[in-house]
């Protein structure tokens, strides 16, 4: 989702080199419709359940949430940036107005539901009453998104994933193509890779971040490895590949469907045991866990179980099917960011400790972690908003710049496409000092290739390297 | 005076009780059927034992990452409640009342200890009064609900202790003792105050939704405490 926007020459000397989003030029604005109130009553109305209704009224003002909230903790205790004050000035007003607010008071409701929330969930963790104020957020979110009231980076992915449906209005037939050539690529040094396309029964179908194929092909190399390598039965679907949802963060369930029906239509008719996502963590959620009410499914639960790529990950070094090179373990501090859909969303913080101590010889953990973790500041839809945003996610991400700078780690850990943008800001804009990367490079930098995956000329050579561990 | 006590403690308490626990039922009931309807979520994911365990360290003092934040207003949170709810509940007073009304009675507190954990609930009261006004992340989201239902909370126990102590006019004060006792009761269904027991639904849900789902290979889901 590195769909900055780089039309500011600016953005770019403060080193934003992140590639531009494909460009579905913002629509010519278009004199303002008047509010829809009836569709912003319906929207409240449909929200407005026995746990909405609840969290509504039993809310005790007691301020504990405000402690867990980075915005909050970023601004110097701000009591505008506390999760309750957010709600109170937006979801409460709403329901107190029924929904009768003009468009400024929706362009004010948007700076606070995008700009001073990533929706990481992690106030619900803290909340007496456990009230989940990202769920509510979601709906203001919604309410804005249906009178067009939202950042305009969000309503261009929107756009593209209404059209075609992926984030980055990438055609189906560049991205077989980049997996093609990336098998090429990466055959060279791998022999006999490939990267199956519509394999029907196979074990796992991959899908990935448009930005995968799209910036970095070099990531859908390095998985086609790890998966060439583990002998693993897998292979990437012609439709439904992208599995990230940033319809998810513009509020929009109709658009947030879309990928997922694709998805979820191609692993079904493959027949394929399981989707796999790649290091990505809204994705996950979205796929794992949102998808099926975006799709209004009625067992709340994907069509085939959904797997991140830390946990496959987890298994293969777990079991041996992938070995490591101890002598290629990465040396100098390590730590880890936990993406809050992989960790407190995603129930995988175990996993990734234990992935990373088997990569790493120094893991050194930030501090709070796991499920406790703080966003970096990136997540929610915060990246693919734009250069207007670029400056608060900067202000709001110090918490993390401080939590990594505590660790003195040389190298970040991120299994999200999100967080590993963030944190590259992060680390030009706190001058950290760090290297972000994520699993796929370091198994890549340090798994034993048995020989019959070695290219064929320079076999003996690496037969001498290699030996000796086992 | 009199009169307006006799009718206070009798068919005033019939209506004071009668809403409160009718009051309370309605609005859980409510709440449930909706939730069957529109929250289809919470079944599709139904797990007591994620929502047990939630409720259980919350209800323990200092039993969550989040009140241990702030352990000063941890423990005044926690004895506050348990004063709060045992004292009345305890108290030799109210049982005789009870006794004599229907025979039945719970357990009676010693009445010096019950004095204190009248105490106790005023002070907390003070407290959480303070921190309402000193906080600036408390004060912001404070209304004036919010400070009213403080002190109604504060007026029963205060008239109870003066009434025991007879601290001024013992009639009135008795009156207004359980006046605002029965007010405080009428409002718990229709204000924040519900969470009597709406809590345990919120806290459940939050549990299960958090920990079990996303539990993976047996592993920890994300603990709500």
């Amino acid at each position: 989702m590195s769909d900055e926007e780089l039309q500011e020459q600016t953005q770019e000397e403060e080193g934003q080199a992140q590639a531009t989003a494909p460009k579905k030029e913002p629509e010519a604005p278009a004199p303002p419709k008047p509010i829809d109130h009836v569709k912003i009553k319906a929207i409240l109305d449909s929200n407005l359940g026995a746990r909405m209704r609840t969290w509504l009224s039993i809310c005790a003002r007691c301020g504990l949430c405000a402690d867990s909230c980075f915005f909050y903790l970023a601004h110097d205790k701000d009591p505008q940036y506390s999760p309750a004050y957010k709600i109170k000035q937006t979801l409460v007003e709403l329901y107190k107005r029924k929904g009768q607010v003009d468009r400024a008071w929706l362009e004010n409701a948007k700076e606070i539901v995008w700009g001073k929330c990533s929706v990481c969930r992690r106030c619900s963790m803290f909340c007496p009453f456990g009230i989940d104020m990202a769920i509510m957020f979601g709906v203001v979110r919604a309410v804005c998104n249906s009178q067009g009231i939202i950042p305009t980076g969000l309503a261009r992915t929107k756009q593209n994933i209404i059209e075609t449906g992926n984030q980055m209005a990438m055609a189906n037939e560049d991205w077989v193509e980049t997996c093609e050539w990336m098998a090429e690529e990466w055959g060279e040094d791998y022999r006999d890779l490939v990267v199956p396309v519509d394999v029907k029964g196979a074990k796992y179908m991959y899908t990935v971040n448009p930005r995968e194929p799209m910036y970095y092909p070099q990531d859908v190399g390095m998985m086609a490895a790890i998966l060439h390598v583990a002998e693993e039965s897998w292979c990437v679907p012609t439709v439904g590949w992208d599995c990230t949802n940033l319809a998810m963060f513009a509020g929009d369930k109709a658009a947030a469907a879309i990928p997922v029906r694709n998805m979820y239509n191609s692993a079904v008719e493959l027949g394929v045991e399981q989707i796999l996502t790649t290091e990505c963590g809204h994705a996950y959620r979205s796929a794992a866990f949102e998808g099926p009410y975006f799709l209004d499914l009625p067992s709340g639960k994907p069509p085939v179980p959904v797997k991140h790529a830390v946990q496959l990950f987890w298994e293969y070094l777990k079991s041996g099917r992938i070995k490591i090179d101890p002598a290629k373990k990465l040396k100098e501090p390590v730590t880890l960011q936990d993406p809050c859909n992989v960790s407190r969303s995603g129930g995988l913080w175990e996993m990734l400790r234990e992935l990373t101590l088997m990569l790493v010889e120094d893991f050194r953990d930030m501090s709070p972690n796991r499920e406790y973790n703080h966003c970096c500041g990136g997540g929610g839809g915060f990246i693919p908003m734009g250069p207007e945003y670029k400056r608060r996610r900067m202000e709001s991400g110090r918490v993390k710049a401080e939590q990594i700078k505590a660790t003195g780690a040389k190298y970040i850990i991120s299994p999200c496409h999100n967080c590993f943008d963030q944190l590259n800001d992060l680390n030009k804009e706190y001058k950290l000092g760090v290297k972000v990367v994520s699993f796929k490079e370091l198994i890549i930098e340090s798994m034993i290739v048995p020989d019959k995956f070695k290219p064929v000329e320079e076999d003996e050579d690496e037969t001498a390297e290699g030996a000796g561990e086992e | 005076m009199y009169a307006l006590y006799e009718f206070l403690t009798g068919p005033g308490a019939w209506i004071a009780f009668a809403v409160f626990i009718g009051g309370l039922v309605v609005r859980a009931a409510f709440l449930y059927g909706l939730s069957r309807e529109r929250d289809k979520l919470i079944y599709q994911h139904f797990n007591p034992s994620w929502g047990l365990r939630s409720i259980f360290h919350w209800l323990i003092p200092l039993g969550s990452v989040s009140l241990r934040q702030q352990p000063l207003f941890g423990l005044v949170f926690f004895v506050f409640h348990v004063c709060l709810l045992a004292t009345p509940l305890f108290l030799l007073a109210h049982n005789t009342l009870w006794d004599q009304a229907f025979e039945v009675s719970l357990p009676s507190l010693p009445e010096a200890l019950a004095d204190y954990g009248t105490l106790v609930v005023m002070a907390c009261v003070v407290f959480l009064f303070a921190r309402r006004l000193v906080r600036p992340e408390v004060r912001a989201i404070s209304g004036p609900w919010d400070y009213i239902l403080l002190l109604l909370v504060l007026a029963p126990f205060l008239t109870g202790y003066l009434a025991y102590h007879q601290w001024g006019d013992y009639a009135l004060m008795m009156v207004l003792h359980v006046l605002t006792g029965e007010l405080m009761l009428v409002v718990i269904p229709f204000s924040k105050l519900g969470h009597l027991i709406l809590f345990f639904f919120t806290r459940g849900f939050i549990g299960q939704e958090m920990g079990a789902r996303r539990e993976i290979d047996g592993r920890l889901g994300a603990r709500t405490w």
